[in-house]
């Protein structure tokens, strides 16, 4: 036996999930996929009194394209997610993202919601959240409220869900016209965790001049790192704009730390080389 | 507290108590006794402990029972048909795909949810199918190997 003891609750409705999270408090922790909970479980590293398990709560399964994007359930699994033709038509980066997420049989039962509350700065969700200004949704007993991406990520493992909340779903807002997207990154091995990521949408004109063009960076700081690099390309085509300036920029706004698997300067190297590959790919889907 | 679920393994109707804190992995290894399923590192890294929940694959160590009350599981020892070792199984005897067989019962559910799901994998999709079980005594060739001798015993047998 490796968690420490828990009250466990597997509530069959939402409303009777809120109620519990709510006489909680803090010491209630929701389980989705588990993919990262339990080995912190496992390891005691969390020893939660309470635990609410929400996958019999159907309710929360589905995944929706909508008008404006795409809203994702909180037990919708990151393979089914990354299956979906529906959602790889509206937002392509989905699906670039999850393919580096962990392995295919943790992304069987590991769910998208679960990883953007996790808030893991070096993965690869909160990044394409933070990236595309998307949404959580998080309920509590008598009320709803979406935090922007902004707001959403506060440090390492943490976010603005508050004791008694539940992530019901997110909002990933559908990719523009003339928009092409991107998610490179070097890890110590295909699965694990990057030492640095870096993710890249780009926007071009009638003209195939580079319009706009945003990064996000994973492993290089608290929480993912947005860098608006619009000005940098100078509304030039593709092909012209100077990109290593252009990551020279994207590098100059990390703040990345040293620990057993790289320094820190190596990390802003991979930074830059990867705003290159993340922003070029990008920029070749765009048009 | 202990609860009592219900698990059908392998086909058959299992009830078992157990408090809701005990992994997948246990309770079949312990409450069950069914030590097909090696654990390994219990914190999702090696796969030695994966089994199918409901066809796929998924880590019995990052699972608690309670929470899959109801479903079918499959383990290493429900691979095997009435008339002897699964396609799977036999590949990887033919082609060498174990050397001590700890990390075996993983990488055989991996590997036959795999070829289910994609009965002529490439061998990027191999690797890819299996990055996320280790083999300590690093027999990746062979494993490679064996899951695509697996593709070609079922091809023959649905041919048959």
């Amino acid at each position: 036996m490796k968690p420490a003891p828990f009250d466990y609750y597997a509530p069959r409705d939402l409303g009777e999930a809120l109620d519990v999270l709510a006489e909680a408090g803090e010491h209630g922790k929701v389980l989705a996929g588990g993919q990262s909970l339990i080995p912190l479980l496992n390891m005691r590293l969390a020893a939660p009194e309470r635990l609410v398990d929400i996958n019999r709560i159907a309710s929360l399964e589905p995944f929706e394209v909508t008008p404006d994007g795409v809203r994702i359930g909180a037990l919708a699994r990151h393979s089914q997610v990354e299956r979906s033709e529906g959602i790889a038509a509206v937002q392509p980066l989905l699906r670039q993202a999850l393919r580096l997420v962990a392995h295919p049989v943790i992304r069987n039962r590991g769910t998208v919601v679960g990883s953007l509350v996790h808030a893991d700065p070096a993965a690869e969700l909160p990044a394409v959240l933070a990236l595309l200004g998307g949404s959580v949704r998080l309920a509590r007993a008598g009320g709803v409220r979406d935090v922007p991406a902004g707001e959403f990520f506060t440090g390492p493992l943490e976010s603005a869900l508050e004791p008694g909340e539940l992530a019901v779903s997110a909002h990933f807002p559908r990719l523009p016209e003339r928009t092409g997207s991107s998610f490179v990154e070097v890890a110590r091995r295909h699965g694990d965790y990057a030492l640095a990521g870096v993710a890249a949408v780009v926007t071009v004109d009638d003209d195939l001049r580079v319009s706009e063009a945003r990064v996000v960076c994973v492993g290089v700081g608290p929480v993912p790192l947005t860098a608006d690099v619009s000005g940098w390309c100078e509304r030039r085509p593709a092909s012209t704009v100077d990109w290593a300036a252009v990551a020279r920029a994207v590098q100059d706004r990390t703040e990345p730390e040293a620990d057993i698997h790289a320094t820190a300067e190596y990390r802003r190297h991979l930074v830059g080389v990867l705003a290159v590959r993340a922003l070029t790919e990008a920029a070749r889907h765009a048009l | 507290m202990r609860y009592d679920i219900t698990l059908v393994v392998n086909g058959i109707v299992r009830r078992v108590g157990v408090p809701a804190r005990r992994l997948l992995s246990d309770c079949l290894r312990h409450d069950l006794g069914l030590t097909g399923t090696h654990v390994g590192c219990e914190h999702g890294v090696c796969g030695c402990c994966t089994v199918l929940l409901d066809g796929e694959p998924v880590r019995s160590c990052l699972t608690f029972a309670v929470t899959v009350d109801g479903r079918q599981i499959t383990t290493v020892e429900g691979l095997a048909g009435p008339e002897g070792m699964s396609p799977v199984q036999r590949a990887f005897a033919e082609c060498h795909g174990l050397q001590c067989g700890f990390c075996t019962p993983g990488f055989l559910c991996t590997a036959t949810a795999l070829l289910r799901q994609n009965p002529t994998p490439t061998d990027e999709e191999v690797l890819e199918g299996i990055s996320g079980n280790l083999c300590r005594c690093t027999g990746y060739q062979n494993i490679v190997k064996s899951v695509h001798r697996a593709a070609e015993l079922m091809a023959e047998e649905e041919g048959r």
